[in-house]
């Protein structure tokens, strides 16, 4: 079981975001995360989801994705070079002792400092998923207040080398 | 708006016309060819209703349950390939069509759901008679519509038929608020729509079509094996060319019967848990399986992984997620199979495949359908074969779900494409009677019967009403064999012979009495040698219903079987112990 990102774009109509969980829903399958806005042309949303599971059903699912009305192009990065980001605002207990640390850490992940209350900070952080785990895994000592992160979006990468 | 000025635009010949969305409902409904809807009024509907009596060219044929609207159209589409119309109203209205929904999408058949729908400013309060119709059948319908701007109405109304009945076909919703029905809007005239990001494939690449003739004539003993696809792309005539050329039996799913004539000699009848012995033991030995509109369905496969082990395969299907889904095929062919069969036919060899034709014959003449017949009952085997005598297969068929719909499919010589419906996908109760009221719309004078069980007759008996108030010529054939005859077949044969709650005698009606309590000639027939006198009184009465009860063996069973999940290898005859 792998964890599985689609590209998928489509017209954000009345009823297609529904249709398009339900192909998940529909097969017993969750979505870790899932995200959209609008793609290149106004008209056309571009979502990216990730879901994990056995590879012949999340085909499956793909297939069925590019069935529906209102969804024009279903592409599964997974087996191909992608580029994703994730941005995540993780809001940490940072009492004066802590907060030259925690500004520290930030640094190195190249993450931003864009909130602060005399018991808070919240940390804004770009990356691929798993920095975005490392950086809170190394934020917990201090205390994660809230935490909202946007799941992964993602493109596939144009140059594909053969190596 | 945008959707307002290509409509406007549509019109540039003449004046766009401004109509009352009920109007524009209506008109677009005529506009799309529409002769008949089932349906059933209420309270948001009041203006579509006022108009649909001004409006005598569109046939509304009232239904008892809305179940039996959705069933009716369905059976009205499976005759003539054209989507069915039902009209209700919403929430209860809208809800009893589920059934009806998820029964046309598992077996694709092209359906437009209307629905009426609460003033827009009340959806989501909880208003009276409200249901999100479009949340609740969004996994069962191909595609759904909340129309929210009456300028938009026509053009979804036409979009729905295009998607209904267009790629594989399924049922459409279209939910219809009350104002917006009676809101002022710009018709928009039935074009070619064009809706962007929905482009089913027809055309089958070139490419695949030769790799599959090629792997045809290496080919020592292919099979093709044909579901309702071919019907729907009424590709039935161009199937049988193929299967002639190449000399390749052809065997059937339950919705394929009827493509092939069932006294063809490379005929094998169905396929599956209740298939022929010859069909289901030629899917385990041919070397090349051609699978055309079919989807691999667990009833025709038994267990996958010893599904026609020895076969390369090739799979045709207008609908690619189909292609792989349960079983890995070698040759994916997406498109239709009218297109791609006569293409397919160019490139294969004529050939005799002698040994392989001999081995089918000599299956055939050992291992016949057979049954015995029960002192002091009607076989209903034999009832079945009788019609088909009588009517020379002539005929359309709806049939129920569990043992009548078995035994029909087993021993009606189906010779003609449209003419057996049966809820083969979700196996629904009730369907046939429904379904035969409104395959009789569709009929053009053919005689149609409804045969079931005394079971599913009573999930949906209240549509007599419909068949005498219309004069519907529906022969209703029930095979009484006082219990849910499948399940007690399951209960006997793995449950130890515990009939826990399959025996339903106790409570149910006489059914002739109840037949002719609707005006309805009806007759219990309870002896062999007079199973054929009475079906040919049935036959004389072509201007209304006709109702026949036959006492059938309580314990009587269905075989060949392949029990869930075993090897379709493993059959069980009936003649074991």
């Amino acid at each position: 079981m792998k964890r599985h990102t689609l590209s998928v774009l489509f017209k954000n109509k009345y009823n297609a975001l529904p249709r398009i969980t339900g192909l998940f829903s529909g097969k017993g399958y969750n979505i870790d995360s899932m995200s959209f806005g609008f793609g290149e042309e106004p008209e056309f949303t571009r979502m990216t989801i990730t879901s994990v599971g056995d590879k012949n059903i999340i085909e499956q699912i793909a297939k069925q994705l590019h069935k529906l009305v209102d969804v024009t192009k279903v592409t599964d990065l997974t087996e191909q070079p992608f580029v994703e980001r994730e941005l995540a605002l993780i809001k940490v207990n940072a009492p004066q002792t802590n907060r030259s640390e925690i500004m520290q850490l930030a640094n190195i992940f190249r993450a931003k400092i864009i909130d602060i209350s005399p018991r808070s900070v919240t940390v804004e952080i770009t990356g691929k998923r798993e920095k975005v785990d490392a950086a809170m895994g190394m934020l917990e000592q201090f205390g994660i207040v809230e935490v909202a992160r946007t799941g992964s979006v993602a493109l596939k990468r144009e140059y594909q080398s053969k190596v | 708006m945008a959707l307002q000025q290509t409509a406007v635009k549509k019109e540039k010949d003449d004046k766009p016309k401004v109509m009352k969305g009920y109007e524009l409902l209506v008109q677009s409904l005529i506009d799309e060819g529409v002769k008949h809807i089932f349906g059933y009024p209420g309270g948001v509907l009041l203006d579509v209703y006022d108009e649909l009596y001004r409006t005598p060219e569109l046939n509304h044929i009232l239904v008892r349950h809305e179940q039996g609207a959705t069933h009716a159209a369905d059976g009205f589409a499976r005759v003539t390939g054209k989507p069915g119309v039902v009209l209700v109203t919403s929430g209860p209205g809208a809800t009893n069509t589920v059934t009806g929904i998820a029964t046309a999408y598992m077996d694709s058949i092209p359906l437009v759901v209307l629905t009426g729908q609460v003033p827009s400013k009340l959806i989501g309060f909880d208003a009276f008679q409200e249901a999100d119709i479009v949340g609740i059948t969004r996994p069962i319908t191909k595609h759904s519509y909340l129309v929210k701007d009456v300028n938009d109405l026509s053009r979804i109304v036409h979009e729905a038929f295009y998607i209904a009945v267009s790629g594989r076909p399924g049922p459409v919703l279209i939910d219809l608020p009350k104002d917006v029905l009676n809101e002022k809007g710009v018709l928009t005239r039935k074009e070619d729509v064009d809706i962007e990001g929905y482009k089913p494939v027809y055309k089958g690449h070139s490419r695949q079509i030769q790799k599959a003739a090629e792997l045809i004539n290496q080919a020592e003993r292919p099979l093709i094996y044909i579901g309702g696809g071919v019907i729907m792309a009424n590709a039935s005539q161009e199937l049988q060319k193929l299967a002639e050329r190449g000399n390749m039996p052809v065997t059937a799913t339950i919705h394929g019967l009827g493509s092939m004539p069932a006294n063809h000699e490379l005929f094998l009848g169905m396929v599956g848990m209740h298939g022929t012995w010859t069909a289901n033991t030629a899917i385990s030995e041919c070397d090349v399986l051609i699978a055309i509109g079919a989807r691999f369905d667990d009833r025709v496969t038994g267990r996958v992984n010893s599904f026609s082990t020895k076969s390369k395969k090739i799979h045709i299907d207008i609908d690619p997620s189909c292609i792989s889904k349960i079983i890995k095929v070698n040759i994916p062919i997406v498109g239709d199979a009218k297109d791609i069969i006569p293409e397919m036919t160019k490139l294969i060899e004529s050939k005799q495949r002698k040994p392989w034709i001999n081995s089918i014959k000599e299956w055939k003449k050992e291992h016949p359908l057979q049954y015995k017949v029960s002192d002091g009952f009607v076989s209903p085997q034999y009832v079945i074969e009788k019609i088909n005598d009588l009517t020379g297969g002539d005929c359309i068929v709806a049939v129920d779900v569990g043992q009548n719909q078995m035994w029909t499919a087993q021993y009606f010589g189906f010779n003609q494409p449209r003419s057996f419906l049966n809820s083969g996908g979700l196996g629904t109760m009730g369907y046939s009677l429904p379904a035969a009221i409104g395959a009789s719309f569709g009929a053009k004078g053919k005689t149609v019967f409804a045969i079931c069980g005394d079971g599913g007759f009573q999930m949906n008996m209240q549509e007599l009403a419909t068949a005498a108030r219309y004069n519907v010529p529906v022969k209703i054939i029930i095979l009484n064999n006082e219990y849910l005859g499948m399940v007690r077949q399951w209960q006997q044969l793995f449950r130890g012979a515990r009939y826990s709650h399959t025996w339903i005698k106790q409570g149910t009606p006489d059914f002739a009495k109840l037949a002719n309590s609707f005006g309805i000639e009806a007759y219990k027939v309870t002896k062999q040698d007079e199973v054929e006198s009475y079906l040919k009184k049935a036959m004389k009465v072509n201007d209304k219903p006709f109702l026949l009860e036959f006492k059938v063996p309580p314990e009587e069973n269905v075989y060949p079987m392949v029990p869930a999940g075993a090897s379709l290898s493993e059959m069980i005859t009936g003649s074991e112990k």
